[in-house]
């Protein structure tokens, strides 16, 4: 009975010490996911959030040599304008949901160190002989004439 | 037409394993055989039913019905033949009819094989069973039907999602499903063997193969997973410890447990309730982890009211929990401990932490799916505790049992001396011992990575020196060398299968330690002729940009760049990552390039670009020993194949 009782409390320790460890790594790695009209109100530098809203059309700044990304986020009450360093990611647009992870910079933007962009799942039939925007990309590329003047999107 | 076959055949099927489910009561309950002859008929009739379901989508898919809605969204007129048939699982309906199919497969599986060799559970197995195949035809019915219609038609479908046109996409949902459906026969087994009260390890020695051939296939839906991820997603990684990855690694964690504790059960005949309680759990968490992934509960709590979906799967959930507990608690008294523990030092007290570490990760990957979801629900605030959370709490878990498995399946039942630990022991601790310093001396500074590499190889150790011993063994009783080999290979299957998964694992965790310590990442824009270097472990590599090209695909059209990888040797090689266009995406998705190696893989991704084809971002990863994780699930694979064959030992 003994050796029982001696295998409860080894057990009980074990799970106390699995217990504190899930603990303690949630507080150490918990992360606040907010929005642009949120973080505004009380901003914290250097904490890290999650910060999630649209990207306003008309924003989005790249430049590829410096590879530094800018845009602005806005849930439609606030706006936060996002720094980051690296190319834009798949799925990551003008006008589309984006979450990113970072910080608050005491400068007044918010420093992204990752972007989430956000998957579309809506069905969207496609125009009944509608030239799909990539396609003046493509003959772009290979030096074809261009069937019209409009910048290619 | 097709939807209304469809939709009939559907509902015609749920009625049927309804029925089939209480027939096959009624039968064992009143004696009479006929009714159990109507559940079986049942049930190869909720089978046909489920393959014409599927015959038709596949029919729809093929011949481009849009009037189907599933079709329509998954699928459009450019997308190649071979995604049209992987269509039917690229969303939720079409792998709820998938899931649905499998399980019949498997119910039909259950009555060819134990309607005569076990006649007392088989009723009640086929029973829980049908009763399982009515849910989720329920679910085709109600909240997710498959052959919903679309109108007015429209002239093309969306098409599939971009990311699924991939090989990965062929297998990976089938090896997961035929996990996760596989592990209903031995919870069958175990729900029948209550409800008969013959809770002793006959159920457990019925479904050993089965919770094997379940195991495996979702740890090779899980391999593959990664795999994918990897060479699709193109952000260089494997695990991202997403919800959806953990809906499927939690069943893992458990059934793995349940594999380990029920050889203790066999042994010495304790833990009956325990072993009970793990395979409830395991087949719980298959249902949870559709649940999770399939509500949309994981973007937001409030997306969850927004389909039915969730509340059906959480309402069956529930059910079936509280069914099977309260039969345990039924059957406690049948449940005792005809063995007892005698000391710390045992090869049962080895088990038993493996078993409460494997738990305590199921919990903490349960915790950090939920907690996101409990804190908006309770508190209002949305939180994530991403994979900082899961790796801080489970490195030291998994470690923990590493080291486990080289103990368990060497120390002595019962109670261990001093003299059968050295003689066990004393040579692979002092390999991994040895293993840590030499890494150390080459400069491998990460105390996680020394320590893991220092239990891998004392690991190792202990199955070489196991292995040997009995080859020996073998060779002085007179056999030859393929004999002592080979032969004790098939003679004791299910021990040396073990032992082959767990040098897969080994193999896997090299992998992972290798992979998640060192990463080299550079993101840099190049114009066309100009390269950029990064150092990898020996060896400088040197990548230039060539030039773009575009070309026009069936469903997409696709700009590639070409790149010249050269390594310290000068050998050269061309790369040519690109950028994918989907007409129903607004944005490009990318296509990863890589060179694959024994140590290191290079992994070029193509970001933006300038539209004269005069300049590329890019980003470059040196990713080391990934390749080790697709070797250790192949070793895994020959392990689980063996331990699966038959077993010699006992006579048939």
């Amino acid at each position: 009975m003994t050796t029982q009782r001696k295998f409860v409390a080894g057990g009980l320790v074990i799970v106390a010490a699995l217990g504190y460890l899930i603990w303690s790594g949630v507080t150490q790695s918990v992360v606040y996911f907010v929005t642009p009209s949120e973080l505004l109100a009380a901003p914290v530098a250097n904490k890290t959030y999650r910060l999630g809203g649209m990207v306003l059309p008309g924003s989005l700044k790249w430049e590829p040599k410096t590879l530094s990304l800018a845009f602005t986020l806005s849930d439609g009450k606030g706006q936060v304008s996002v720094r980051h360093r690296g190319a834009p990611p798949d799925l990551f647009a003008e006008g589309r949901g984006a979450v990113v992870e970072g910080s608050w910079a005491r400068e007044g933007y918010f420093q992204a160190s990752l972007i989430l962009a956000k998957h579309s799942e809506e069905y969207k039939a496609p125009h009944d002989g509608a030239d799909p925007g990539y396609k003046e990309l493509l003959r772009t590329l290979r030096r074809e004439p261009r069937t019209d003047e409009k910048p290619p999107r | 037409m097709i939807p209304e076959l469809g939709y009939a055949a559907t509902v015609v099927g749920f009625v049927l394993a309804l029925y089939g489910a209480i027939a096959a009561v009624i039968g064992v309950r009143t004696g009479q055989a006929n009714w159990l002859r109507t559940g079986e008929r049942a049930a190869i009739g909720v089978w046909l039913l489920i393959t014409a379901c599927i015959a038709l989508m596949l029919y729809a898919f093929l011949t481009f019905d849009f009037s189907v809605r599933y079709v329509a969204v998954n699928t459009n007129r450019g997308t190649p033949f071979y995604y049209r048939i992987t269509a039917l699982w690229g969303a939720l309906e079409g792998s709820i009819v998938l899931w649905a199919w499998m399980l019949s497969v498997y119910t039909l599986i259950v009555v060819v094989r134990y309607r005569r060799r076990q006649p007392e559970l088989y009723p009640w197995v086929l029973s829980v069973m049908l009763g399982i195949l009515a849910f989720f035809l329920l679910v085709m019915s109600i909240p997710a039907p498959p052959f919903e219609r679309l109108s007015p038609i429209p002239p093309d479908g969306r098409g599939l999602n971009p990311l699924l046109e991939d090989s990965g996409m062929i297998t990976h949902p089938v090896a997961l499903y035929l996990g996760f459906t596989g592990f209903s026969v031995p919870f069958a087994f175990a729900m029948a063997a209550l409800l008969v009260g013959r809770t002793g390890d006959e159920w457990i020695t019925i479904t050993r193969r089965w919770t094997i051939v379940a195991w495996y296939f979702l740890s090779l839906g899980l391999l593959i997973g990664g795999w994918w991820s990897y060479h699709v997603l193109g952000w260089g990684g494997y695990w991202a410890w997403d919800p959806v990855e953990n809906a499927a690694f939690m069943p893992w964690l458990t059934g793995t447990a349940f594999l380990h504790s029920v050889m203790i059960q066999e042994r010495r005949r304790m833990l009956k309730l325990w072993n009970l309680t793990l395979i409830i759990l395991t087949f719980g968490l298959t249902l949870f982890g559709t649940f999770l992934t399939r509500s949309g509960i994981i973007g937001s709590v409030h997306s969850f009211t927004q389909g039915s979906i969730g509340v059906f799967f959480l309402a069956f959930l529930a059910l079936a929990l509280l069914g099977a507990f309260s039969l345990l608690a039924w059957r406690t008294d049948g449940l005792r401990a005809q063995g007892e523990l005698d000391s710390a030092v045992s090869r049962e007290s080895v088990f038993l932490l493996n078993n409460l570490f494997l738990i305590a990760a199921t919990f903490t990957v349960f915790f950090g799916t939920v907690f996101p979801l409990l804190s908006e629900a309770v508190r209002g605030v949305k939180v994530s505790v991403g994979a900082p959370f899961f790796n801080l709490v489970n490195i030291p878990i998994f470690l923990a049992l590493l080291f486990l498995m080289g103990v368990g399946p060497l120390i002595a039942w019962r109670r261990a001396s001093a003299e059968n630990l050295k003689r066990n022991f004393l040579k692979p601790v002092l390999a991994g011992i040895v293993a840590a310093a030499v890494l150390r001396l080459f400069g491998v500074g990460n105390v996680l990575v020394l320590t893991a590499m220092a239990l891998v190889v004392f690991v190792a150790g202990t199955i070489a020196l196991d292995y040997g011993r009995a080859v020996r063994a073998r060779r002085r009783s007179g056999d030859g060398w393929g004999a002592a080999t080979w032969g004790l290979l098939l003679r004791q299957n299910r021990r040396y299968g073990g032992f082959i998964v767990h040098l897969g694992i080994l193999v896997v965790a090299l992998g992972v330690a290798g992979s998640q310590a060192w990463q080299i990442q550079t993101e840099v824009t190049l114009d066309k002729g100009q390269s950029v270097e990064v150092d990898g472990y020996r060896t400088r590599y040197r990548v230039r940009f060539d030039g773009l090209s575009a070309s026009e695909e069936s469903n997409h059209g696709k700009v590639t760049g070409t790149f010249t990888l050269t390594d310290g040797r000068g050998k050269e090689e061309v790369l040519s990552p690109g950028r994918k266009f989907y007409p129903q995406e607004q944005t490009p998705i990318a296509a990863v390039d890589y060179r694959l190696g024994i140590f290191e893989d290079v992994y070029l991704v193509l970001g933006d670009f300038a539209r004269d084809g005069s300049q590329a971002t890019i980003k470059l990863q040196v990713n080391r020993m990934v390749s080790w994780l697709w070797i250790g699930g192949l070793v895994l694979t020959l392990g689980a194949a063996l331990a699966i064959l038959p077993d010699h030992r006992k006579p048939a």
